[in-house]
């Protein structure tokens, strides 16, 4: 098992203190993860000493930014196992991912009346996009729902996989419930009717060992500041017959072949999705974030992250009043949303924030499944390589003391 | 730890609020919800036939704080004319719920003063309008 002592000592952060005195316990990475000393230092490194806009300068600092970016992008392709590094496509986040796709693709590719298959459990990242693009082109979005104890109804799937849905777009890590979702059944299942498939893998990848040519994905996409490394960057994996199918998604430098006052026409794989001068150093950060995980083992991670969900989902069950969403450890990632009898989550959040304790309250971008769920918002704690048993100790102590102010 | 946002007369109004429910015919009714979090407060307000607030209520959904500053500005504003009730301090409603709130919290406790406002500037105020000759 991952030596957690070890790997504490990698997060600066967790040396800093909540409010004075208070040491901070950190059980927010599924908002966005902390960061280990190895990626910060890789970024700083990279503005002292090597720092150059990419793919322009002949001189020696512009080719070894340029070779540390690109590095970066084979490291992210060999940690998915995409075929080819040109089908990692840099993009801001996954939502920005989920947005080039809708448009870039679906743009072009769907008429009226035609469908887009998404569920229930969808972070807004995976819904928003793609209601603006029906709304466009007077497609339909349907949803396959959920059961109660937060899975994908899956009976309900060939009902509404249709031959008139042309994509069907479905997370593979819920963010609220930590359903991990069948994948590759899933995405047979689309392929079946004809229609393409994109996973979001934002709660997969920092967690879960990620092979998109397994899956057989068509498009997935996740953000890296929810992997160890840097905000302002993520990945668009794309199967390079439908990227080099697309029309680019936005103009610039760096993702023509050539410009003439009477048009352009387009740079190669990868760079014709990535106009103007990129997060560089973000890149890098993520390249070295990517080499930390892999470092560590992403089988041991996913573990790990089970041990520490079991013994959460035991000690919180324990409490009465609260309600936990979502299925069994077996079936989840390392988040644990719930909600308390007589306290709001926010109300929650703000009391054991007192203890230094950071959790999530909120509909945490996942509006549609609250709703159905009859509630407004939750309370979530996630957890990562560095949450230790004596963490989750402490929050559940912290929730009795929230009950306790309020007379529950 | 400190507590003190949580002090009695707080978990006291989310407990037990004041003016918790809905008028028959009122002035106005106007919702809105704190989309950080979901909340939702709908305040309703009846006007006297001298142009003050003679009845309010509200319902709503949320934390304590959003929950108790409700049942708070709805007993202060009882008298108080529409222009009084636009020009409502908003830093006089944080001094009546008299807890230490964060920047987050702050948009909690001023979610009812925002429904009430957007509400009272959503109907024509009748003191203008005896002026107008109306």
């Amino acid at each position: 098992m991952l030596d957690v002592t070890k790997i504490r000592a990698n997060f600066p952060i967790l040396q800093v203190e909540a409010h004075p005195g208070v040491p901070l316990i950190f059980l927010d990475s599924a908002a966005s993860s902390q960061k280990p000393a190895v990626v910060i230092t890789a970024m700083d490194a990279y503005y002292r000493q090597m720092h150059a806009n990419v793919h322009r300068g002949i001189y020696a600092l512009s080719e070894a930014a340029t070779s540390a970016y690109e590095g970066a992008r084979a490291k992210i392709a060999r940690f998915i196992h995409a075929a080819d590094p040109a089908e990692v496509i840099y993009v801001r986040n996954a939502t920005e991912g989920f947005n080039l796709v809708a448009f870039a693709w679906g743009r072009a590719n769907l008429e009226p009346g035609d469908e887009i298959l998404l569920t229930e459990m969808e972070h807004h990242a995976n819904l928003v996009p793609w209601q603006m693009l029906a709304a466009e082109k007077g497609a339909v979005v349907k949803y396959v729902p959920f059961l109660p104890d937060g899975t994908l109804d899956m009976d309900a799937i060939p009902a509404l996989l249709t031959e008139r849905v042309k994509i069907f777009s479905f997370t593979a890590v819920s963010n609220v419930f930590g359903t991990v979702n069948p994948v590759k059944q899933l995405v047979q299942m689309a392929h079946a009717v004809g229609a393409l498939a994109m996973v979001d893998a934002a709660q997969a990848a920092p967690h879960l060992p990620m092979d998109v040519q397994d899956w057989d994905c068509d498009f997935t996409a996740f953000s890296s500041h929810k992997m160890c490394g840097p905000t302002g960057i993520g990945v668009l994996y794309g199967k390079r017959v439908l990227l080099e199918a697309m029309p680019p998604f936005m103009g610039g430098g760096d993702m023509i072949r050539r410009v003439t006052l009477a048009g352009s026409t387009w740079n190669e794989l990868p760079w014709k999705f990535e106009a103007g001068t990129p997060a560089i150093a973000e890149a890098i950060g993520l390249g070295t974030a990517v080499d930390y995980l892999i470092g560590l083992g992403m089988d041991e991670v996913h573990a790990y992250e089970q041990y520490i969900t079991t013994y959460a989902l035991e000690a919180l069950s324990e409490i009465e009043g609260l309600t936990l969403l979502g299925p069994s450890a077996r079936q989840r990632g390392g988040v644990a949303a719930f909600t308390m009898h007589g306290l709001h989550p926010h109300d929650i959040a703000e009391i054991v924030d007192k203890d230094g304790i950071a959790i999530r309250a909120g509909h945490h971008c996942a509006m549609p499944l609250h709703h159905k769920l009859g509630i407004n918002a939750s309370a979530r704690a996630s957890f990562y390589i560095h949450t230790t048993t004596e963490e989750v100790d402490k929050l559940v102590m912290s929730l009795h003391r929230a009950k306790k102010v309020f007379r529950q | 730890m400190d507590d003190s946002i949580y002090r009695e007369q707080i978990i006291d109004l989310y407990e037990n609020p004041l003016n918790y429910g809905e008028l028959d015919a009122p002035d106005w009714s106007y919702e809105e919800d704190n989309p950080l979090c979901g909340d939702v407060v709908r305040i309703e307000v009846k006007l006297g036939a001298d142009g003050r607030v003679a009845e309010v209520a509200w319902r709503g959904d949320g934390c304590a704080i959003s929950q108790a500053s409700a049942s708070i500005l709805t007993e202060e504003i009882k008298g108080l004319t529409l222009e009084e009730i636009r020009n409502f301090d908003k830093d006089h409603l944080l001094e009546l719920i008299g807890v230490p709130l964060s920047m987050a919290r702050v948009k909690c406790a001023l979610l009812s003063l925002k429904v009430l406002k957007a509400g009272a500037y959503g109907i024509p105020d009748p003191a203008h309008m005896r002026e107008d000759g109306l």
